[in-house]
């Protein structure tokens, strides 16, 4: 749905040439949530804006459905808009204007049917649950109802791409979760491609099938949630998943132990498996857990030991072994041995 | 000489007219800088660095034309514009003849404030049009003009105020209004009643423009 190629954008300072972008490639698939994640200035942003050309690439070719939008200009620019649907961290609705009106400027700006403007204004205000809200100006509006709005006037024109732009980061964490789950359904039931920057993991673990994280203007990490959750690669990837998947053991326990500590990641259904009793019995160890959870995510489970594993060496090894060939991953963390 | 009651009564005739003298000057000056000024402030905006119309030409050149004539005194642009004048309306005395200086001087004036006016909107709001795919000229009636209709309504609160004093210079090469009366009796023949009548009628015409600005520009803001 999204292609993007070889995408540089450079801004001019006082100070030099800056890369927001540096060319970065990536393509999000039709129906799919794409999460971009990374620190603010890691360039995040300035990719998102690019997409529907709100800043014009230095380098590289981005093509929606099937349209370079680099090589349009002025009015063919204008129009492939209308099938891109933007939200924004900071609502931008027009605050001279009611709720109502702020949404049919996105139908005046498609030439829809002036009769049909307000039967399709009611629908949208239906679907994104502020019916009651019509003439109201946004200045009356919570933080999420303005986001409502902003996503009513976002699909207006029946868009095939809604881009949001931090879109929940000015919410509270009620408030955004009944957003993400706003998205969610607009993406399942609409068959909207939603691609979403943000700097909180946890958004991206609620609703995003696939992600990719910016440093330094590159994409560093990208792949399925769940692959990057249970096997991070970078360093920045590991800290944004500690951010939600905490596995810290105080000092105090970890000097208390003897044996090895050893993180066990199970993926898939796996997860529901016996298989560290299975292991405990075979080779006759015991098992002290230290930490432990188990993350869902896209209704898959992950789950996460950290356990002391305590007998024989030789069994140990054969242990951990026997682990890595039925689970997935063992990684040991203090070798006691 | 004190103030004398009963010299203000014999000269009420005079003074009425001198009244309706200014306020008809600033009418014709106010209506010829909204309708010029405002296209010219809009175009001064869009234009700049970054915006939807940016162009740095037109920018430039009439930036230049507006710092221009901003930078004459006032008192000097109602001498050097006679020519022009009597071409427009074939008369350099009266107020029809000063509502010509007086509307050159208040287009730029208007246009600078119109163009603060438009730097207040967030750009995030213009952004968002951009990105619903609105055109240049749906972005500045349903958004520049919109959300900045508050600040322009101030705006032509201040530039009325600024031209009832222009007004008044304009009084002294025969302009006619409030300021031509206050000269002749008030400084020419020491005549305190007419000098304190004028500053008063002068005061409490700026006071009656201020409140009624701020309240309109208060009743149409929704924010």
């Amino acid at each position: 749905m999204i292609e993007i190629k070889n995408l540089t954008k450079v801004y001019k300072t006082k100070k030099g040439e800056v890369k927001g972008v540096d060319n970065v490639s990536l393509t999000v698939k039709e129906g799919e949530i794409f999460g971009i994640v990374g620190y603010s200035g890691a360039g995040k942003s300035s990719l998102l804006r690019c997409i529907n050309l709100l800043e014009r690439p230095t380098s590289g070719s981005i093509t929606v459905d099937g349209t370079d939008l680099t090589s349009l200009k002025g009015e063919q620019l204008r129009s492939s808009r209308l099938k891109i649907g933007m939200i924004f961290q900071h609502f931008y609705l027009i605050s001279q204007k009611t709720v109502y009106e702020n949404i049919s400027f996105s139908l005046k700006a498609a030439n829809y049917p002036k009769d049909q403007v307000k039967q399709r204004v009611e629908e949208l205000l239906k679907m994104v649950g502020l019916s009651d809200k019509r003439d109201v100006y946004p200045s009356q509006l919570s933080g999420g109802q303005k986001q409502r709005v902003g996503i009513a006037r976002a699909l207006a024109n029946n868009p095939k791409v809604l881009l949001c732009d931090e879109a929940t980061s000015a919410l509270d964490p009620t408030t955004t979760k009944s957003i993400l789950n706003l998205l969610k359904k607009i993406n399942k039931e609409l068959n909207i491609t939603i691609v979403l920057i943000t700097h909180e993991m946890d958004v991206v673990k609620e609703i995003c099938s696939r992600m990719a994280i910016m440093q330094d203007g590159k994409v560093i990490e990208d792949g399925s949630v769940y692959d990057i959750f249970a096997n991070p690669q970078a360093a920045l990837t590991k800290e944004f998943i500690e951010s939600v998947v905490t596995l810290e053991i105080p000092e105090v326990i970890l000097n208390g132990c003897e044996g090895p500590i050893v993180k066990v990641t199970f993926r898939g259904k796996v997860a529901g498996e016996g298989v560290i009793s299975d292991t405990l019995q075979q080779f006759n160890l015991k098992g002290n857990f230290l930490h432990g959870s188990i993350e869902y995510i896209q209704e898959l489970p992950l789950g996460i030991f950290i356990m002391e594993l305590k007998g024989q060496k030789q069994e140990i090894e054969k242990a951990l072994q026997y682990i890595e060939n039925r689970a997935a991953q063992v990684e040991v963390l203090r070798n006691g041995l | 000489m004190g103030f004398d009651f009963a010299h203000l009564m014999e000269l009420i005739p005079d003074i009425n007219k001198a009244f309706f003298q200014t306020i008809y000057m600033i009418a014709i000056s106010l209506v010829v800088s909204t309708v010029i000024g405002l296209p010219v402030g809009i175009l001064l905006y869009i234009t700049d660095k970054g915006l939807f119309l940016e162009n740095r030409m037109v920018q430039n050149i009439l930036g230049f034309v507006v710092n221009m004539v901003r930078s004459i005194p006032f008192i000097i642009l109602l001498v050097a514009l006679l020519p022009l004048t009597n071409l427009l309306v074939s008369t350099t005395i009266g107020p029809t003849a000063a509502s010509v200086s007086l509307s050159v001087a208040a287009i730029p004036f208007f246009a600078r404030i119109v163009e603060n006016a438009l730097r207040e909107i967030d750009k995030g709001v213009i952004e968002a049009a951009i990105a619903a795919g609105a055109t240049p000229w749906m972005i500045i009636k349903d958004v520049l003009l919109l959300e900045a209709r508050s600040g322009i309504i101030s705006g032509v609160t201040l530039t009325l105020i600024s031209l009832v004093g222009f007004s008044a210079m304009a009084g002294t090469v025969g302009g006619g209004g409030i300021g031509d009366l206050a000269i002749r009796f008030g400084y020419y023949r020491y005549d305190n009643t007419i000098m304190i009548s004028t500053v008063l009628i002068l005061i409490i015409l700026v006071q009656v423009i201020q409140l009624l600005g701020d309240y309109i520009a208060k009743v149409v803001d929704k924010r």
